[in-house]
This record gives structure tokens, C-alpha cells and sequence, in this order.
């Protein structure tokens, strides 16, 4: 845990150093683009490592009733029979997190009065499901908010978005909720590994600090925005030289604004090399992304193996005579197997 | 058998969690923690892998010389064949959604158990290999190499895991435990680990037909005992076809139906609703086996025993198979036989019922049909004349197998044909049930007497719900549709909830069914009194 | 590769989403930093950089001062008193709205409510 921290403060401080001492293009315009090649690089070569085993078995999860007799009714949703059905169950899978909805909390009483013994109750637990919700979907708005940095005239769906986000109009510049709900979020899922006792058995250094990273880039971020300031005009324009793959030097723009972007740049090389590619690896779920349609349509294993198994003569040979006493029907009557050896 | 602590000595006792990382702590194989070693002679008759004589609690299991290669060559073989492997590697994020939801875990409170370190165990190796960081940091990002002390520990872990899927309904991504343990075992089975419990009833199946190696005469011996047994109760003699060709329907129910109580009741269940009916259908001792116990050793050794029944349907001429009431049979069946030995033979046709002209079109491939849609499909239309009042001295609940729950999608159909048969009936809390269901805790393998006390952990969620159910409604019967369920659940419910006994859903049918020429019925399938004996009477004698 | 299509087809969604920063722009030619026009008057409450950075604070503050504290006066970091007033100070310099404010406000979206009170200067609609 300590560890992903002092990684990621590292990581900020060299950015802020460098940027002092002049490295600005360094960590505003070489890593970046790296990063960017990596992680595009890295998550297609990703997803290509997948792909390249196959779904040996149709195994989705029958999240509840099939599909089988007419008065019977389907859970569409849950255990859908066709593709569209399918497409449905990822779409409540990949934007609403439909299995982590489902979550309940067990509790053991040891000894329950009213049960006159140990007792299990389940309690909902949405909290989980909440926050990374939260979490997501302010990422994915504090990033899309991002664009007015990337486009220029600036895109009205931006503007929109940006006045949605701003419109408790406190302060100046205006505060976004989604970064603040970003900060609150990843605060609780880092909270949550450190006091849950199970969760933080069960944590790894590599869930510390993909935490710590984000944390990072939205402490840098909120900073920058409402604290520390930097001449956006000026980072609008290195930023622009960025995109059009033609930078412009680094010059006066605030040594936040690296940090920053050097953040940013180690969660995107970090990236393809983690449990962040569960983002791309949702799609590949075998237990979610097949229909339940298992007895109605064949599935084909490329590898199956040749059948090897007891044929029935085989059994027959085996059992022959015990079959004939018990006046079983046999494909080789016992009679034509003694005559044929008698014969001999 | 070690006597059992008293389920209130049971939860207190779960130990705390250890106060070393995961990585640092080792399992003790002390006797009631682990099952007993396949036998050699087994494993050289199903020409395993290197079969060999060796003991869980000794320190050294007499692996191969280059155990170490063997199981990395097989883990890698397991990702190029498994996408699901390598996805379920790759993208856990460890949020701890799964951590609660095994009954493993919730019953022995060991950290092991959540399915997340479950799958972690093996995810530490495949970091190790599979990624740069994990090579150059080791340990610090919970990488760690293979050594003897692993596999011991994937050992014990992977036969503390029924398969039975809970985990993967709740993770935000599906990863599968279920996928997981099959493939850790299989990779187990490549240096010559394996269970007896498991292997035994796998040689019998590759050699006579069944788990419990019965031979085709003692088979036809004991299913002539239970028809004599339903004349008796009944009044009219099942027919009991075997081995007949050219019968529409070949049926097939797991083996343990026929041998063990309570399982046998339901047996008699099937012959007296088949008789009533006049069902085109034939028993086979060839394909005498519906459950698969190769499912719990291998991919392979599962086509292997399931192959037999396609091909005695097709020797036989059969158009479709109907499958008895059996749970990790029917996750074969629904999500792997068809491509394993299918495409189905050409004499066998999409199913349809010869009584209501329904088509099982959500069959139409596979060919075959689960006998709780056939029931059902009946009773919906009034093809079966059903006196439910014969089982009124039953207060019913209904205990959703984790195969059919969460592998087919099974919850229903048995819950409308319940619903007729009886007329008590409750559910269980909302949790534990339908696609939520705790499964009996000794699936896939483990419902072997030298594991009880583990047993009886891994049961509680189960048995906690129903003694619930039992308390609140006085539900002194569970109901359902698994082999395995019928052999371990009475155990479970003499723990946690005496008084609760179980049968299969078919037996319950029968008890309700009127047949045709049957005489007064006094007694039900396990030759207990009926309810409303004496009210009935002189009514009965008026009548008649 | 198995399910190529499929897998394709993801592969080219997640190059097209990510990359959009740099295809978004598409044909919309080279981008210049706006440049503002400076009034005559060389002489500002702060210095130029301290403004860029800070005067959307600064004028939250002034109108706090003025409006809720009834305080009009602002001691700059130099020491020299000015009128808190945007009419009156700000804008007896920055008399070009379009020219100043809007430059840097609409390449970077910005969207002050300066003018939800205040009456938008001459120049502009």
C-alpha cells in the first residue's frame, strides 16, 4: 500500500522537478506520446492475446429462468436466449454494473435469540455498486470535459456537459461536481481496501496504486483548476500542438500542469499491463457475452478431441453373459458367440 | 468420522483471519481437511497421468521427478485452449464482491476461501510467467513461483470449491470460480493428483455404464425391486424396458437414483409416472449413468463418459433423451455436451412431448429434455390427474441445485410442478434461492463421509435457510432436482435442521399421481402412511 | 484469433474512441493562441501573469467586497488603492470586449456569469 504511494509521489515529484529545470517537453510532449502508443499498443495487443484462445465452451451464466415452455417467463435480461438479448445483458453489465447490483452483505449471528442458534442474514449492500458507478461515469465526464483542451472551436456537446457540471455556479473557476464526486469516489475505494478487513487481505499492491495514480491526476487536476493556476490559454495552445503532432514549447505554463500530464501518462502505460484492462476484458466475459441458448444451438469447440470412450460392443463384449442371464436384448447373441468358439 | 461440533461450536470456532499476508500461510493438511488420494489401480485403468500411491498429510506426494515443467507445459496448454482463463487471469480487479458469497468461505472464515484468493492462487503463478512486472517484483505484486507448498495448496483449495458458480453471478465481470477449479484440477490430475471419490465412480462409468459400478444384471436386478416395490404401493406393475430398440424416448437419470435412498424414491417416481403414461421408452444399462463425474477430473474425461449417451441413443433408434433429476448432469447436458460429442446422431429428432405436441424447442440441438420441463409441460396440460392431498403431511420447500440454477436456468418448471403436487409449499429467503441458491456444499466430488465437519461448513448458508424456513413455516420437506443433493442434504438438514427430509421432485408427483387401476392407496413411495387415512375412509367405502 | 470479426470491430471502436482527441479536430487547420489586444494603458491592478491566473477569483472577491461587505476599496500587492468596480476600473481599460475577454474565453469555453448582472459592454450582442 505504502509503496503504490511513494510510487506515485514519486512519480508527481520527478514530473515537478523536471518541469522546473526545463524538462517541460520532456514530460509534456515525449511522454505522452509514448504513453499513448503504449496504451493503444498495449490494449490491442491485449485484447489479439485473448482472441487468440478460443471459447472452448458456451458457459454464460443463467443469471435466472430460461427460456423453455411458452407459460414459463424468461428473465430477458438476466438469461437472454438470443444475440440482441445478449447485447442487452452487456449493455446493464458494462454502463449500470448489473452483477455488482446484485450485491448483498452476509453476517453470521453466533448465537441468534430468535433462532435459538447461529443464524446467517444477508443484508442489500448498494454501496460498492454506488460508488463505482461514481467513480466511471465522473471519469468518464471529467475526461470528456477535457476535449475543450483537444477541439477547437470547442464542441457544443462540451459546453453543455460543462454547464450541467458547473451548475451549482460556486466559485470561480465555476466547480465541477464530477471532480469533486471523482475525489469522494476514489477516496471511498481506497477507504474501503484499507478498512474492510477482507478487502484488504485480499489487496494487492497493484490495486493500491492504479488508486493512488487516479488520485493523483484529480488532486493535480482539482489543484491546478481551483489552486495553484496556470495560464490555460497557454496550456490550450501546447495542447493543440500536441494533437496536431506539431508541439510548441513548454514555455510558461505552470509545473502543475505536468505533473498532471505525466500522471496521466503513467496510468495510460500502466494501463495495458493491468487489472485496468478489465475496461476492454467485460466484452471478452464468456459467462456473460454468450446467450443461454446452449441446448438449441451447437457450440463448436475448435480443439474438440476425438471421442474415446466404452463403445457399446465393447460393453457388451464385457458384460455378455451377465446380460444374457439378466434377458437383456443383445446386438451379438451369446448363442452365436459359444457356437462360433465350439465352432473353431 | 470425528464427531461433529454442535453447529453453535462450529461458527464460534471459525479461526480469525491470519495475520500473515496470504502468501506467507500454508494449509495443514491434518485428517477431516482433505479427502483421500485416488487409488493407483484406478488411475492406471482410466490411463491417467502418472498414477501413483501417495498421502495428502505426508510431506512429500511422490510427485514426478519434473513436476514442476509438466504443470507449467499444462498451464500454458490451459491458456492457449481457455480464453476464459486467461481473461479470468488477467482482469479481477479484487474489489472483494465475490468474497462473501461462497459457503466455503462463510463456513470455515478461511481467507483461501473467498473465490477471489481461490483464483489468486493460481493468478500468482500466471504472474510470475505471464507478466514483466511480476518477474522482476516477485512477491511485492503477489507473484510467486511454483513450488511443493504451492501445489499442495492449490490442492486443498481446489477441493474446497463445489463448482458451483455462486461467485461468478455476483463478480462485476463473470469470472467463473467454477472455470477456475476445473481447470486447477485438471492441471492437478497431470502429475497424478486426484480424489478418490471422484476417480473411483469415473472408472466405474468408463467401465460398467455407472458411478457406482453396478453390472447390467444387479442394474436390471434392483430396478425390477423398486417396480415391485411400486406395485405394491401402487397397485400396478411399471413397466421396465431395457435396452429396447426402437422406443421414441431413451431415458436417462443419474445412477444414484436407482441405488440410493433417498434418491430410489424418486426412481420409483419415474417408472410409476412413465407406466400412467404409457411413455415409448427404454432404460439402458450402457448409458445408465446421467451424472458426470468427469466433470469434477477433466474436460476430456467429461466428453469421455458423457459420450455414451448419444451413442446408445442412436444404436437404440431413439428420437430424444429424457434426463432425470440431477444437478452437474444437466450442467453437462445444457452447456457442454453437444459440443463435446455432438452434433447429435440422425436418427434423433428436436423433441416433442407425445402427450401435449409441445415442441422443446429450447432443446432442438442438445435433443434432450429435462423431466421437470416434461412435467411441467403435463400438468399444464391437464394430462396428469394429481391428488396433491397425498402429500399434505408435507410442508414443502424447494432447494434450487446450483448446476440447474446457475448453469441452465432451471427455477421454474420445478416450481410449477411442485406447486401442484403439494399443497404446502414455501420458499426459502430470497438470498439463498432461485439464481441466489447456496448449493448443498458437497458437489462436484466432495460428498465424501472423511470431510463431514467441512461438509457441514460449507452447508451452513444452505442449512441456516432452511432451518429458517423450517421454524418460521414447519417445513419438514426439501425438495430437489440433484443426485447429489439427495445423498448430502440429508446429512446437512439432520444438522442444522432436524426433522427436514429430502426427496426429488418426482417422487412427490408420484405420490400425487392417480393412476389408472390402481387400488386404494394407503401408504406414499416410502411406504409411509398417507394423510387424511381416516377421514377419507368412509368416504372411500361409500364411493366404491 | 478466434471470433476475429468481433474482436475486430472492438479493436477499431477502442482505437476510433481513444484517438479521438486527435481526429476530433479534423480539418479544422492549424490552431493559434488567440491573441488578445492590449489596451494603450500599460498600467494593470496586477501584474499580467498574476491576472491571467487569478482574475476570475479576484473579480468573485471584488464583487463580495462590494456587493455583501459594502467595502469598495482594493489595496494591490504593490500598495496601490483601486476602485473596486468592473465598469469602472476593469473595463475603463478592457473596453473591447470581443477583443480582450471573448479571445481566451471561447477557446477555452469559458462562460463567465459577469454578465447575468452586468450589462454586456458595447460591441458585443
Amino acid at each position: 500500500m505504502l509503496n503504490s504511494l511513494l510510487v506515485v509521489a514519486l512519480v508527481a515529484i520527478i514530473a515537478w522537478l523536471g518541469a522546473a529545470i526545463g524538462l517541460g517537453s520532456l514530460f509534456g510532449v515525449v511522454l505522452p506520446y509514448v504513453a499513448i502508443v503504449v496504451f493503444l499498443g498495449g490494449v490491442v495487443w491485449r485484447m489479439v492475446w485473448w482472441a487468440k484462445s478460443p471459447v472452448p465452451f458456451a458457459i454464460p451464466t443463467t443469471g435466472g429462468q430460461e427460456k423453455s415452455l411458452d407459460f414459463i417467463k424468461q428473465a430477458q435480461w438476466d438469461c437472454p436466449d438470443t444475440t440482441l438479448g445478449v447485447v442487452k445483458r452487456m449493455f446493464l453489465e458494462v454502463f449500470l454494473f448489473r452483477s455488482l447490483f446484485r450485491n448483498v452483505n452476509a453476517e453470521i449471528k453466533q448465537d441468534d435469540p430468535v433462532n435459538g442458534g447461529p443464524r446467517l442474514i444477508y443484508y442489500s449492500s448498494k454501496w460498492l455498486w454506488v460508488f463505482a458507478l461514481l467513480f466511471h461515469y465522473c471519469f468518464f465526464i471529467v475526461f470528456f470535459r477535457h476535449f475543450r483542451f483537444f477541439v477547437d472551436p470547442v464542441p457544443g456537446c462540451v459546453s453543455f456537459m460543462e454547464m450541467i457540471d458547473g451548475f451549482l455556479q460556486i466559485g470561480a473557476p465555476r466547480f465541477y461536481l464530477t471532480g469533486g464526486l471523482l475525489l469522494v469516489a476514489v477516496l471511498f475505494l481506497i477507504g474501503r481496501r484499507l478498512v474492510n478487513p477482507r478487502v484488504r487481505y485480499i489487496s494487492l499492491t497493484q490495486d493500491y496504486f492504479p488508486l493512488f495514480l487516479i488520485l493523483g491526476i484529480v488532486v493535480s487536476g482539482i489543484a491546478m483548476r481551483y489552486f495553484l493556476k496556470t495560464d490555460i490559454t497557454q496550456v490550450k495552445a501546447f495542447v493543440m500542438g500536441l494533437v496536431h503532432f506539431n508541439p510548441i514549447s513548454a514555455d510558461g505554463i505552470d509545473p502543475i500542469f505536468f505533473v498532471h500530464v505525466c500522471l496521466v501518462s503513467t496510468l495510460l502505460i500502466y494501463f495495458p499491463f493491468s487489472k485496468l484492462t478489465h475496461m476492454a476484458g467485460i466484452f471478452f466475459s464468456p459467462t456473460r457475452n454468450l446467450p443461454c441458448n446452449t441446448r438449441r444451438v451447437r457450440h463448436v469447440n475448435p480443439w474438440n478431441p476425438p471421442k474415446d470412450f466404452l463403445t457399446y460392443p465393447e460393453y457388451e463384449d464385457l458384460y455378455r453373459e451377465a446380460m444374457a442371464g439378466a434377458n437383456l436384448p443383445l446386438d451379438k447373441p451369446l448363442e452365436a458367440e459359444t457356437k462360433q468358439k465350439s465352432g473353431e | 468420522m470425528a464427531k461433529l461440533p454442535t453447529p453453535q461450536e462450529l461458527v464460534a470456532n471459525r479461526p480469525a483471519f491470519p495475520a500473515e499476508a496470504w502468501l506467507e500461510t500454508k494449509p495443514k493438511f491434518v485428517p477431516g481437511s482433505y479427502c483421500y488420494p485416488a487409488k493407483k489401480e484406478t488411475m492406471e485403468a482410466l490411463h491417467m497421468p502418472h498414477p501413483h500411491e501417495w498421502d495428502p498429510a505426508a510431506d512429500d506426494w511422490q510427485l514426478p521427478e519434473n513436476w514442476e515443467k509438466i504443470l507449467c507445459d499444462a498451464f500454458e496448454d490451459r491458456l492457449k485452449k481457455h480464453r476464459s482463463l486467461k481473461l479470468f487471469m488477467d482482469i479481477c480487479v479484487r474489489c472483494g464482491a465475490c468474497a462473501d458469497k461462497c459457503q466455503f468461505f462463510l463456513g470455515t472464515n478461511d481467507p483461501k476461501n473467498m473465490p477471489v484468493l481461490r483464483a489468486e492462487l493460481l493468478r500468482s503463478l500466471y504472474r510470475r510467467d505471464y507478466s514483466m512486472l511480476g518477474k522482476i517484483l516477485g512477491k511485492k505484486i503477489g507473484a510467486r513461483s511454483w513450488d511443493y507448498q504451492t501445489v499442495k495448496e492449490l490442492f486443498f483449495y481446489a477441493y474446497q470449491c463445489t463448482e458451483c458458480r455462486r461467485c461468478s453471478l455476483f463478480c462485476p465481470y463473470g469470472i467463473d470460480t467454477a472455470e477456475i477449479t476445473a481447470i486447477v484440477r485438471e492441471l492437478l490430475h497431470e502429475v497424478g493428483l486426484g480424489l478418490h471419490w471422484i476417480m473411483d465412480p469415473v472408472k466405474n462409468c468408463s467401465y460398467t455404464g455407472n458411478h457406482l459400478g453396478i453390472k447390467p444384471h444387479s442394474y436390471v436386478e434392483i430396478v425390477e425391486m423398486l417396480a415391485d416395490d411400486c406395485e405394491d404401493i401402487v397397485g400396478v406393475r411399471p413397466k421396465t424396458p431395457f435396452n429396447e430398440r426402437g422406443h421414441e424416448i431413451l431415458f436417462i437419470c443419474p445412477s444414484g437414483d436407482v441405488f440410493a435412498d433417498p434418491g430410489i424414491y424418486t426412481f420409483m417416481g419415474y417408472l410409476i409416472l412413465f407406466n400412467e403414461l404409457d411413455l415409448d421408452y427404454t432404460l439402458s444399462t450402457y448409458a445408465s449413468e446421467g451424472g458426470n463425474f468427469g466433470s469434477f477430473v477433466s474436460f476430456n474425461m467429461a466428453k469421455k463418459l458423457n459420450a455414451k449417451m448419444y451413442e446408445e441413443a442412436q444404436r437404440l433408434g431413439c428420437k430424444w433423451i429424457l434426463g432425470g433429476e440431477c444437478g452437474h448432469m444437466w450442467r453437462v447436458i445444457n452447456q457442454y455436451m453437444d459440443t463435446y460429442n455432438g452434433p447429435t446422431p440422425s436418427n434423433m429428432t428436436t423433441p416433442v412431448s407425445p402427450y401435449t405436441g409441445t415442441v422443446f424447442k429450447n432443446a432442438a440441438s442438445t435433443k434432450m429434455v429435462h423431466i421437470a420441463e416434461f412435467e411441467a409441460d403435463l400438468i399444464r396440460h391437464n394430462k396428469l390427474k394429481l391428488d396433491p392431498s397425498r402429500n399434505d403431511d408435507l410442508i414443502c420447500t424447494w432447494h434450487d441445485s446450483c448446476n440447474p440454477a446457475r448453469g441452465m436456468g432451471l427455477l421454474d418448471e420445478p416450481r410449477y410442478v411442485l406447486k401442484h403436487v403439494v399443497n404446502h409449499f414455501y420458499e426459502m429467503p430470497e438470498n439463498t434461492i432461485r439464481e441466489q441458491t447456496f448449493c448443498c456444499g458437497a458437489g462436484s466430488g466432495l460428498n465424501t463421509e472423511e470431510i463431514m465437519e467441512l461438509r457441514m461448513r460449507s452447508g451452513m448458508p444452505r442449512g441456516n435457510a432452511l432451518r429458517y424456513v423450517q421454524q418460521k413455516y414447519g417445513v419438514n420437506r426439501m425438495a430437489c432436482c440433484c443426485a447429489i443433493d439427495r445423498a448430502t442434504l440429508p446429512p446437512l438438514a439432520d444438522y442444522w435442521a432436524p426433522g427436514v427430509t429430502i426427496s426429488g421432485l418426482t417422487e412427490l408427483v408420484a405420490n400425487a399421481l392417480v393412476c389408472k387401476g390402481e387400488h386404494k392407496r394407503t401408504v406414499n413411495l416410502r411406504q409411509e402412511d398417507l394423510p387424511h387415512l381416516d377421514e377419507e375412509e368412509p368416504e372411500g367405502n361409500e364411493g366404491e | 484469433m478466434y471470433n476475429s470479426k468481433a474482436v475486430i470491430a472492438g479493436i477499431v471502436a477502442f482505437l476510433v474512441i481513444c484517438t479521438s482527441p486527435f481526429w476530433a479536430n479534423f480539418g479544422s487547420g492549424d490552431y493559434k493562441k488567440p491573441e488578445v489586444v492590449l489596451p494603450k494603458k500599460p498600467e494593470c491592478i496586477e501584474s499580467a501573469e498574476f491576472m491571467r491566473a487569478e482574475h476570475m477569483q479576484l473579480l468573485n472577491e471584488w464583487r463580495d467586497q462590494a456587493l455583501r461587505h459594502d467595502n469598495r476599496q482594493y489595496v494591490s500587492s504593490t500598495g496601490k488603492k483601486w476602485e473596486i468596480s468592473l465598469q469602472n476600473t476593469c473595463m475603463k481599460c478592457h473596453n473591447d470586449y470581443e477583443q480582450f475577454c471573448d479571445k481566451c474565453h471561447v477557446t477555452n469555453n469559458v462562460d463567465p456569469y459577469c454578465w447575468t448582472c452586468h450589462i454586456l459592454p458595447k460591441g458585443s450582442k
